[in-house]
């Protein structure tokens, strides 16, 4: 769910190369490391920026960029994406390795997971192999001592011969050493001479073979030795990138060919045959790994994650794992109706109280009729009800959601779910994007670029839209109180409310898996592709921090974006409602145009005409259908959602339309951020347009069933 | 049980360790699996199981990795005893 104006608009991966200086001086950081290890917490507090934090792998999903000035110096920090390891298994590693090896940063930062230090040693030594320049923050060191994992920085850079600091990131600790030490890395004021692995016998003999020809071509201008190593291992996505960056066209040059071709043979002689030089290759950087592990880290307690494996046996078991998590959906869902509630009704009240008075003003001035409408009716009606309807129950439900991803849970959900995913043949971590999506869908679909394979992406971008975002909620939230749960005693209206929101999303989720199957049988046909999921240590919430981040990152920024579609479209609804042509309002023209269509969905033409004026953003829905109501009927209020039934109801609906109006809201196309959102992170057209009418025909046919399935019981 | 028994991964009953003897798996997976550390001699613990089936929960080199049984299936083991 990360879900800032950052990676809303952000370009597409592995435009990060071209970076502009704008003085000689300025320098160029990359800051690497594993997923999940805190890379985006360093980057904010060298930065300043708010790059969105999360408790669970592959949230930074694009390079994100920032600077920071120190002494005489720019410093131009670029985020690349977690990786495990630089040999280009995936997109996100060969950015980082492409980014590393090429854009030729002034300096390395690579971030470790204290907690974890072994696995990312390997990405450490991996860095050190390809440039020199590099600074290792050993991240999360309070959560090491937590665990009683002594950390031996000092001898951790003696070995590795290149600056180590221990950093708490999330509480800024450590973190002030950082500017000097890259500072003085940049300005060569530190000689690394970093630590090389040595591999076994066979590999060393054939590199030597082979370092004199990569020596002579122009590829001496990196590593010469990673080079050669990496040419043995016959990295075919590197040798390509060679010849795009330095024009080193590796087919064509016979001598190194040549030299290459020897040192394979006599891998070959040593027993070492071409396909198992990458396994030599990992096998080396592990045990090297594991020898520095041994050095540096002492585990005075073995047993050091048990907390951790406790919580799992809860959450993850097979009695309770599903029924924990459905409860805490529930829980979720109930605290922010509940808690909505209150602050909602003082909000319409104090807009309503205001608008008496905007009247009252606006008759002063003298302002006609037409300006007073537009303004007050139109733009002010609309702004209102977008405001007091969305604030409240997203400043609840936004923290409680962004406790859960800092804890680290959302990983868990994924786990849990796995199994149904791999049934509709699709990918675990669609159940991730899925709660991003809970959010805001395009942050969803940016998300799916976690799902490595091109086939299950597509299918998680396609299907996203199943789950209901921020902006759909307060439809579904109004319309239950006011249908369903508004005949129990006020006591239990929450609680049912959230039973029944519940079951909707479970609906989506369900249409989400059963669309994933389909897709897998029919246009997207393929088997599952190779799943690897971390689990990822939890980790205490900074409540704090969760709280701001969340109303100043998230809540504000859907809250503005809504905003800024309700004022154009609040004096859309009124101009409409209020120009006539053959004495009839231009809305009940449209209306009247969409009725016998909208009737077979169970809806009426208002309501569909509020859907379709809806696609910049949900968010508007029910305002336009208010409207509507309220310019052609007779009621000229409807402050409380009392009236508003009344007024509803006065215009036709039936428990019927209620059932409608929700299936549609979950399930109809994509609101316009989104569908672009599509459209640049699948470079299709094609894709787009089934983004759109997946869920829109899918949201039909429901409604059209239901609909007069409903009607021909209760006309019996 | 015998001390060296060979066996996949996904065979692994829960708590019970192994060691990895070889992988079967080929390309991007076998990558995939190396870059988590599944080398030779390296030992895995199986954790815990999905309650909807699948995936197994993994201890790997000090992470927690979950992997479906088809990945599983690929990585051959020692069974280690306790």
């Amino acid at each position: 769910m990360g879900l800032t104006k950052k990676n809303i608009g952000i370009s597409v991966l592995g435009d990060g190369f071209k970076i502009d200086k704008i003085e000689d001086s300025d320098k160029i950081i990359a800051l690497g490391g594993n997923p999940n290890v805190g890379k985006s917490t360093v980057f904010n507090s060298l930065t300043g920026l708010k790059q969105h934090t999360g408790n669970w792998p592959g949230k930074t999903v694009a390079n994100a960029r920032g600077e920071y000035k120190y002494k005489d110096n720019r410093f131009i920090v670029v985020d690349l994406p977690g990786a495990y390891s630089l040999m280009s298994s995936s997109l996100e590693e060969e950015i980082a390795r492409d980014f590393i090896c090429f854009a030729r940063p002034d300096a390395t930062v690579i971030v470790a997971d204290a907690t974890c230090l072994e696995r990312n040693l390997n990405f450490i030594l991996q860095t050190m192999e390809i440039t020199d320049k590099v600074i290792v923050c050993v991240n999360l060191i309070d959560e090491a001592k937590r665990k009683k994992i002594n950390i031996d920085t000092a001898k951790l850079s003696q070995i590795l011969k290149i600056p180590v600091i221990a950093t708490v990131a999330r509480k800024k600790r450590g973190l002030n050493n950082l500017p000097q030490t890259v500072y003085d890395v940049c300005n060569n004021q530190i000689h690394n001479t970093p630590y090389q692995v040595r591999y076994d016998q066979a590999l060393e003999g054939a590199l030597e073979k082979l370092l004199p020809a990569v020596k002579e071509t122009a590829l001496n201008k990196l590593n010469s030795r990673w080079i050669a190593l990496k040419l043995l291992e016959n990295d075919e996505k590197l040798i390509k990138s060679l010849n795009t960056y330095l024009g080193v066209d590796i087919a064509n040059n016979k001598k190194l060919q040549q030299a290459v071709n020897q040192a394979l043979d006599y891998l070959e002689s040593q027993g070492v045959g071409r396909e198992n030089i990458r396994d030599k290759i990992v096998a080396g950087l592990f045990a090297a790994a594991e020898e520095i592990y041994a050095q540096t880290v002492q585990t005075k307690n073995k047993e050091y994650n048990l907390m951790d494996r406790k919580i799992d046996k809860i959450l993850t078991s097979k009695k309770f794992g599903i029924p924990v998590m459905l409860a805490l959906l529930g829980f979720i869902l109930w605290l922010t109706i509940a808690g909505a509630n209150f602050p909602s009704n003082m909000l319409s009240r104090f807009f309503a109280f205001l608008e008496t008075k905007l009247l009252y003003l606006f008759e002063l001035m003298n302002s006609p009729d037409w300006v007073t409408g537009i303004v007050v009716l139109g733009v002010y009606r609309t702004l209102s009800w977008v405001v007091s309807v969305m604030l409240p129950p997203m400043a609840i439900f936004f923290p409680l959601f962004t406790l859960l991803e800092d804890l680290g849970y959302l990983p868990r959900v994924a786990f849990n779910l796995d199994n149904f995913f791999k049934k509709s043949k699709a990918h675990g971590k669609q159940a991730l994007t899925m709660c991003m999506g809970f959010g805001c869908n395009a942050a969803g679909v940016i998300g799916c670029r976690i799902i490595e394979s091109p086939r299950e992406r597509l299918i998680a971008i396609l299907t996203n839209n199943f789950v209901p975002c921020n902006g759909r909620f307060p439809i579904l939230t109004a319309v239950i109180s006011m249908f369903f749960a508004g005949v129990f005693v006020p006591a239990l209206q929450s609680l049912i409310s959230a039973l029944i929101l519940t079951a909707v999303i479970l609906l989506g989720v369900f249409m989400t898996l059963l669309v994933s199957r389909l897709l897998s049988a029919t246009v997207l046909k393929g088997m599952p592709s190779n799943f690897t999921l971390e689990l990822p240590p939890y980790r205490k919430p900074q409540i704090g921090r969760i709280i701001v981040r969340s109303i100043f990152d998230r809540t504000l920024f859907v809250l503005g974006r809504a905003v800024a579609v309700a004022i154009p479209a609040g004096m859309v609804i009124w101009l409409m409602a209020n120009i006539n042509v053959d004495g009839i309002s231009l809305l009940k023209h449209c209306a009247d145009f969409l009725q016998p269509f909208a009737y077979w969905l169970g809806m009426d033409g208002y309501i569909l005409m509020a859907f379709v004026l809806g696609f910049p953003a949900n968010e508007i829905v029910i305002p336009i259908i208010i409207m509507s109501y309220l310019s052609a009927g007779t009621l000229t209020e409807a402050a409380g959602l009392e009236q508003l039934r009344a007024l509803l109801v006065s215009n036709g609906w039936t428990w019927i339309t209620a059932v409608c109006v929700m299936l549609f809201t979950l399930m109809h196309w994509p609101c316009g951020t989104t569908c672009l959102t599509v459209k640049k992170e699948t470079q299709s057209a094609k894709w787009t347009l089934a983004a759109f009418l997946i869920p829109t025909v899918t949201g039909m046919l429901c409604c059209f069933v239901f609909a007069n399935v409903a009607r021909l019981f209760t006309a019996i | 049980m015998t001390k060296d028994k060979l066996i996949a991964l996904n065979k692994l009953s829960l708590g019970q360790s192994g060691k990895v003897h070889s992988l079967s798996a080929i390309g991007q997976q076998r990558r995939r699996m190396l870059d988590l550390g599944l080398v030779s001699g390296t030992v895995v613990k199986a954790l815990q199981i999905s309650p909807s089936g699948d995936p197994t929960a993994y201890m790997i080199r000090g992470a927690v990795i979950a992997l479906r049984s088809e990945e599983a299936s690929k990585i051959m083991i020692l069974a280690l005893e306790g």
